[in-house]
């Protein structure tokens, strides 16, 4: 079964109805399913803290929400994170491309990948990494995860999870 | 009048309809004057009062004004995009422009020299932009209400600030509350 696919089923069996994204080549397929399912209110955003304010007015409005970026957003995000999605204590499903690791083309993204996990570590947000395909199978889990906890959950996934970058 | 003369006349109109503070100052002077369960206080996130209120408009039926200022429009420019492009009509966008960030101490903004806020939102393709004197925020607030259309009113007003305490209140207590005043 296509892995795009896949994790949207699993986000729409969780009732996430509310999806904002920030675009990467890596999670191209998933935002290109995430519109089409007519389940889910797609909202692109232009930055990734902006898209966590959509995303708290979305849960405070009865809706699950959820997050879709690259991992460069938690340099952006901290301060949201800190003190709007936690301090208000809100659950946010984070599906994040995890640039920078094995098969990454572009040199510039492994400078926020080394940090990446670091970051996540000290805002205690609990933290999976998709390596290989079968991974996903504890998207599910996660996402009860998140809306039983009330906190943002990050989901890594890595170039391997996704097959690599094809031609580039 | 200043940003806490027009909140003091406005709110009898806010206090039936879910409203979305902006950090700092605002969110206590509408504490102080009118504190209730639909008001939801920022009490950190400097800018994003208007993407929330957005989410939150988007997401169910009632009325949300949210209230913004010019500071911290600037500070979350991207936010009037994405209005633009997901148009809710069940929400007021409400920015008090006083030309400086008042809570940290009246230092001026871009809007109150060349940058107009209106123009801005018109140019990212907001629909219905009002532009209004702080005296004429109550009546221009109520149409847009009433209008059931989504509205940007950007209201001129002076810079100055009142003493007041901050808010104490835990954030889950009035995130809590606020969550169920929208689902009443």
């Amino acid at each position: 079964m296509d892995i795009s696919k896949k994790i949207v089923d699993d986000l729409v069996a969780n009732d996430v109805s509310f999806i904002t994204t920030v675009p990467c080549k890596q999670l191209a397929g998933v935002i290109e399913e995430v519109e089409a399912r007519p389940e889910i209110f797609h909202i692109p955003s232009n930055k990734e803290d902006e898209g966590m304010g959509l995303c708290a007015g979305a849960f405070m409005g009865g809706k699950r929400p959820a997050i879709i970026m690259q991992n460069t957003a938690i340099g952006v995000t901290i301060n949201t994170l800190a003190t709007l999605t936690q301090y208000y204590r809100m659950p946010l499903p984070m599906l994040i491309s995890y640039r920078g690791e094995l098969r990454e083309p572009v040199a510039c993204q492994v400078e926020m990948a080394v940090h990446t996990k670091a970051l996540l570590n000290q805002l205690n947000i609990p933290t999976y990494h998709f390596h290989k395909e079968s991974d996903a199978d504890e998207l599910d889990a996660i996402l009860k995860y998140t809306f039983m906890c009330n906190k943002p959950v990050a989901i890594l996934t890595d170039a391997s999870f996704w097959g690599g970058y094809g031609d580039q | 009048m200043i940003r806490s003369e027009i909140l003091r006349e406005i709110a009898p109109i806010l206090h039936d309809q879910l409203v979305v503070c902006n950090i700092g100052l605002p969110s206590q002077e509408l504490h102080m004057i009118d504190d209730n369960a639909k008001n939801f206080y920022m009490l950190g996130t400097m800018g994003l009062s208007s993407s929330i209120g957005l989410g939150l408009a988007l997401a169910q039926d009632k009325t949300v004004i949210s209230i913004d200022g010019d500071g911290s429009v600037l500070t979350n420019l991207g936010t009037l995009p994405t209005i633009a492009n997901n148009v809710a009509d069940n929400f007021v966008l409400l920015i008090i422009d006083n030309g400086s960030y008042g809570s940290t101490g009246d230092q001026p903004t871009y809007a109150g020299k060349k940058t107009k806020l209106e123009n801005v939102a018109t140019a990212c393709g907001c629909e219905n932009v009002v532009v209004c004197q702080d005296v004429d925020t109550g009546k221009v607030l109520q149409e847009a209400i009433d209008s059931k259309q989504m509205t940007i009113i950007v209201s001129k007003c002076d810079s100055g600030n009142i003493k007041l305490p901050v808010i104490t209140m835990d954030p889950v207590v009035i995130r809590d509350r606020f969550m169920k005043a929208v689902a009443s």
